[in-house]
């Protein structure tokens, strides 16, 4: 790569042909103020936050979206500039509702960090802030406040080429901008696949999940209900975050020991109902193979995903795997089994689940989700929610001891923790199935060609004499490249396809801590493998109690037992907008 | 077609256009009767007028002796609708369908000239019969207007007759890709849209930028208030504009084209559609154009009516399908314009100067205007002057002899104020200045830019914080939303605009009101945000006292504002 020289405020910096001012600036330690920028994501030239002076040029110019050029002369923070950023600033404060003390994102707001460090004491326009766009309640994970919103578009930008959803954009034009599902309508008329993608990089708080902690609280509260709460993979390795842990930091003993405190009956693990989806879906697979169904056969834990593809490769829903979502087959569990088990009626248990996902609370209010002759799963709260209701509660989550999960949902193995990275189910899968077709055990358990965060990765593993061919992808954007190469034909001799809806799988999942990048993503991945590989059992179908489970209650995998507790079916969705209402 | 059969064409074509020279033609009329359709003249009635001379020829059994043609845009819309009778030239202005009759009846039976419908100088109060010896077309130079209004723009054979399509020939069989740059680098053309970048300079960039396909672009996005000079070229003379187009696909190295229309110009879009279909049909557009290997097509997209979408990038993803929003330069769209294709994108009026330069020659062209702006420009001539409407001027001429010589000076009087060019980008520039010839660079001095064309004049009763508040509801309203200072700058300018119109601005407003033009000036991401604050900068630094006597005394020289407003209509 050819390398280029300019000069910033006084200082030479050598970068290579194609970075940007704005990243060769911060090379030498100086740092350009930006709000719509997101590296590699969202780099459009929109808040006017990082201008700066280019000789020669007649006006300013925006530093993200300037390619660094041989001999460029550039000034960062003229009189003029800082004028002119100060009053760039004014105008978005402005047209905000400054309703900070109330704000979701009150002292993690960049806005409000960027109004400080600019130093903005006053503002002279006239306020006249958009009321006339209300919030948008409609769905059941992500709520939009229009009215807080300044005009980024990060989360148009993830929306459009992370996740090619193309659910929100801008719509009207001039001051009367939103950014809203095409036409203006509500988010649930839109093909919004609920990932909340766009709630981890909106700088301020007009786009962030449902708030459900009102709910939780009140059926903590309520002496009559049996409150069991379930944990997700992925939430082991990001819950420390918001107690100032490292990403990546495993922290399962210590969310057990906050959640009991925080006063549910049982805390429990979803990675048990993870291990049980592996044998459920692992099962179905060899069926399918054994008895030539569709194939390739594709994961279905990720509800997004699922959405996904219902919107836009109906078609091609026969790949799916009919196993629930571990979220789902534990809800159904608990108050089917469990509830036997311990001797509740099912209708006074109240299930919880902690969760990296947004798409997660969509998915618990599915019609086809009450298989147990109940909602199976109650309320969903992201690791956010967890986060601000362990805060309420004064309960310090980086300081407790560890503790153990409760029986008897509460045991799991390595395999179901790798479920929060991607290409983990898919390992997790071939553990299982290499031993129960070649009835040999595995030595080198570790699969790393499907880990990581490549956007697709492949492998092909020989049971013996059958080569098994399998595909990963995280992120819509590669989940469609590979949905149209499925349509094409080019996929036909391949067994297993896993797909996770955001990027790194659900450690990146969008209920997990604002601000997620590649990097945390890449902790959290190395957290999560610390986790497997320190579990005393590390296949799924060595886990004890999944196996008490078919023993004395499901009878065998895709038995009929386990058809009506785990397993659905999925509905083909317009992918236009649903208008005419 | 081929060139040789092309040049038969022509002889044939020329000899029927005979009459329209002042000569006998030779397809057997005697007269032609040339009725302006351009749109203004459709809006003050121009249709009952040509059906009824169409109905009266054939009462009257002239129908061999008569040939009656629509044409586009003469120019002088305030005296539509206008019927201009060959060979005479004769000039009748403001007809009405019973004129119509009459005009049949004496002139074209019994040879007689109409008094009445005739143009009469309003200094000397003398008639002027011919159209060419009206001050106001006698002081223009008309080039890129040398059609318009004088030929069927529905007839390939007219265009051609009137050297159509010649240049596209010559370059195909004499001149390489590089030789037609230079002519046109020669000729000194500039962009016409506003900015006034070289052409020639524009055209080598893509010719030499690495990828394809190539395209060519011609920007109809005309969205000026009160602009309508490419309008009247696309309605007027549709193939003058297409031929540019080739001749420049030929030069860059592109294969396909798109002009993009706005909607609201169904006329121009009708015309413009109409001449492919033509040209297609003809052998001068598509596969092999005049059987000479080189393929070229052109599609036309139909814009729906956005401001913004006249800047090029904003231009270029509408075409893509996608929502009108400029984007940051570089990369210039003739490195990666449409679909990140290498892009030659040129405003309609540029376009129709091309063919006329090669015809004629780089050296011709650059013979006329000044010594950085060359050729001609056509201005749309507006606001408070006796002659409105379309006029071509070579650059370098003063404002004055547009204003006073062509448009017959400011009606009832009054003293002239100001002219605002440029439109809601350009700045309002103040009489005392009104001798200094006409170029980019002059214009750029005092505060305003030649834009497309826009030329309001402006007189003594005009008040400038009302003309800047104008300009700045127009602009908010159609900033596309993107970039903060256009987005929210824009709106905060009118509303402390409008609030001196009310009589509630003060001195503090007036000084935020300048420092936020300076820096939506020079901080916004397009060209719409960066010269929309040029009205307000503009009448601040030369109108000064009147924004002064608006916020320190609540009171309006002029009485145009308000100044009073009941609680209850103040914008919240």
């Amino acid at each position: 790569m050819a390398k280029v020289k300019l000069t910033i405020d006084n200082n030479t910096v050598e970068v290579e042909q194609g970075t940007s001012v704005l990243e060769a600036a911060r090379q030498i330690g100086i740092k350009i103020p930006t709000l719509c920028y997101l590296k590699e994501i969202n780099v459009i030239g929109a808040c006017r936050l990082c201008i700066v002076k280019v000789q020669g040029a007649r006006s300013y110019m925006a530093s993200c979206t300037l390619p660094a050029a041989e001999g460029m002369v550039i000034w960062t923070h003229t009189p003029g500039l800082r004028q002119a950023r100060r009053m760039i600033m004014e105008l978005i404060l402005s047209d905000h509702p400054m309703e900070c003390l109330t704000c979701m994102r009150h002292g993690r707001c960049e806005l409000q960090t960027m109004a400080e460090s600019l130093g903005v004491r006053d503002i002279r326009f006239q306020r006249v802030s958009k009321t006339m766009y209300e919030k948008d309640e409609s769905s059941p994970s992500i709520i939009r406040e229009p009215k807080k919103c300044i005009y980024c578009r990060r989360c148009v930008s993830v929306c459009n080429s992370v996740q090619t959803v193309h659910a929100i954009g801008p719509q009207l034009r001039g001051f009367n901008t939103v950014i809203a599902p095409p036409y203006n309508l509500p988010l649930d008329k839109s093909v919004c696949v609920n990932c909340g993608q766009c709630s981890l990089v909106c700088p301020v708080g007009a786009i962030y999940e449902k708030d459900d902690t009102d709910r939780a609280w009140a059926a903590l509260a309520d002496p009559s209900k049996h409150v069991v709460v379930q944990t997700a993979p992925a939430t082991r390795v990001t819950m420390g975050e918001a107690f100032g842990l490292p990403p990546g930091t495993p922290v399962t003993g210590r969310m057990v020991a906050a959640l009991r405190r925080l006063g549910f009956d049982r805390v429990f693990d979803t990675d048990f109902t993870a291990d049980l989806t592996i044998i459920e879906e692992g099962n179905e697979l060899l069926h399918r193979v054994k008895n030539g169904g569709v194939l390739p056969q594709i994961t279905s834990c990720s509800p997004g995903w699922i959405k996904f593809i219902e919107h836009f490769y109906p078609e091609l829903l026969d790949h799916l795997s009919s196993a629930k979502s571990p979220q789902q087959m534990f809800g159904s569990l608990a108050k089917t089994f469990y509830a036997q088990k311990a001797g509740i009626d099912p209708k006074d248990i109240v299930v919880v689940s902690i969760m990296p996902c947004t798409a997660k609370k969509y998915e618990a209010l599915r019609p086809e989700m009450e298989d147990s002759g109940y909602r199976d799963v109650d309320i969903v709260l992201t690791s956010r929610e967890l986060g601000r209701m362990l805060k309420e509660a004064c309960i310090d989550l980086a300081n407790l001891p560890d503790e153990e999960y409760d029986d008897p949902l509460g045991l799991s193995t390595g395999a179901a923790a790798i479920f929060g990275a991607t290409g983990g189910v898919m390992e997790a899968a071939l553990r299982t199935v290499y031993e129960v077709v070649t009835g040999e055990t595995l030595g080198n358990i570790d699969l790393v060609q499907v880990r990581g965060l490549e956007g697709i990765k492949e492998a092909t593993i020989d049971l013996k004499g059958l080569p098994v061919k399998v595909l990963v992808a995280h992120g819509l954007k590669h989940a469609r490249a590979l949905m149209d190469r499925l349509k094409a034909g080019e996929l036909k001799d391949y067994h297993f396809i896993e797909v996770m809806c955001c990027p790194g799988g659900c450690i990146g999942g969008g209920g997990q801590p604002i601000g997620t990048n590649s990097e945390m993503r890449q902790l959290r991945i190395d957290g999560i493998y610390k986790v497997d590989s320190a579990m005393e059992y590390r296949k799924s179908h060595e886990n004890p109690a999944v196996k008490e489970l078919y023993e004395q209650f499901l009878g065998e995998p895709l038995s009929e037992k386990s058809h009506h507790l785990l397993h659905t079916k999925y509905t083909g969705r317009s992918n236009h907008p649903e208008i005419g209402e | 077609m081929n060139i040789e059969q092309l040049t038969v064409l022509r002889t044939a074509a020329r000899e029927k256009l005979l009459v329209r020279d002042g000569e006998k033609s030779k397809d057997g009329y005697e007269y032609h009767v040339l009725v302006c359709g351009g749109t203004g003249c459709v809006s003050s009635g121009c249709k009952s007028v040509r059906d009824t001379l169409i109905d009266e020829i054939k009462n009257r059994g002239l129908e061999e002796k008569v040939r009656v043609i629509v044409t586009g845009c003469l120019g002088p819309c305030n005296m539509g609708p206008i019927v201009t009778i060959y060979p005479d030239g004769t000039f009748y202005q403001r007809v009405k369908a019973d004129d119509a009759v009459y005009i049949v009846r004496e002139h074209l039976e019994q040879g007689r000239h109409i008094e009445g419908l005739m143009y009469r100088s309003p200094e000397t109060g003398k008639l002027q019969d011919r159209w060419q010896d009206i001050d106001y077309f006698r002081n223009q130079k008309r080039l890129v207007l040398r059609n318009c209004g004088f030929i069927d723009p529905l007839s390939l054979e007219e265009y051609i007759a009137r050297d159509g399509y010649a240049a596209l020939a010559a370059v195909l069989e004499a001149d390489s890709p590089e030789k037609v740059i230079d002519e046109i680098t020669i000729s000194g053309l500039r962009g016409r849209g506003g900015a006034g970048f070289p052409t020639g300079l524009k055209w080598g960039f893509v010719r030499k930028a690495p990828g394809t396909p190539k395209y060519v672009v011609c920007n109809g996005d005309e969205g000026d208030p009160g602009a309508f000079m490419d309008r009247s070229v696309l309605e007027g003379d549709p193939h003058s504009v297409l031929e540019g187009m080739v001749i420049g696909a030929y030069a860059v190295g592109a294969s396909q084209g798109y002009a993009y229309i706005r909607a609201e110009y169904p006329l121009a879009i009708k015309n413009f559609t109409y001449a492919i279909e033509l040209a297609r049909a003809n052998g001068l557009l598509g596969k092999n154009i005049l059987g000479m290997g080189f393929d070229f097509d052109v599609e036309v997209r139909v814009g729906a009516g956005a401001f913004v979408c006249g800047e090029e990038t904003a231009l270029l993803e509408s075409i893509m399908g996608r929502r009108g929003e400029p984007r940051p330069r570089p990369p210039f769209p003739a490195q990666e314009g449409l679909f990140g294709k290498p892009t030659t994108i040129n405003n309609v009026e540029t376009w129709a100067n091309v063919p006329l330069i090669i015809h004629r020659g780089g050296e011709y062209y650059a013979s006329i205007g000044t010594e950085k702006s060359k050729g001609t420009k056509v201005f749309a001539l507006a606001g408070k002057v006796n002659n409105t409407g379309l006029v071509e001027v070579p650059l370098g001429t003063t404002l004055r002899q547009v204003i006073y010589d062509i448009g017959g000076g400011v009606p009832n009087g009054k003293a002239l104020k100001a002219v605002q060019t440029g439109g809601p980008s350009g700045g309002a520039i103040p009489a005392k200045f009104v001798d200094v010839p006409i170029s980019y660079e002059s214009l750029a001095e005092l505060g305003s830019i030649m834009g497309s064309g826009g030329m309001i004049v402006l007189d003594e009763d005009s008040c400038m914080v009302d003309l800047a508040r104008f300009f700045m509801d127009f602009v908010q309203e159609e900033s596309c939303g993107k970039c903060t200072p256009c987005r929210i700058g824009t709106r905060r300018m009118s509303e402390i605009l409008t609030k001196m119109t009310q009589g509630r601005g003060t001195p503090e407003d007036l000084e935020l009101l300048i420092e936020l033009a300076n820096v939506v000036k020079n901080s916004a991401l397009c060209g719409l945000g960066q010269t929309a604050p040029n009205p307000v900068l503009s009448t601040t630094s030369n109108y000064r006292d009147e924004y002064d006597t608006h916020v320190k005394e609540q009171k309006c020289p002029t009485g145009v504002c308000p100044m009073r407003v009941a609680p209850s209509r103040v914008r919240k």
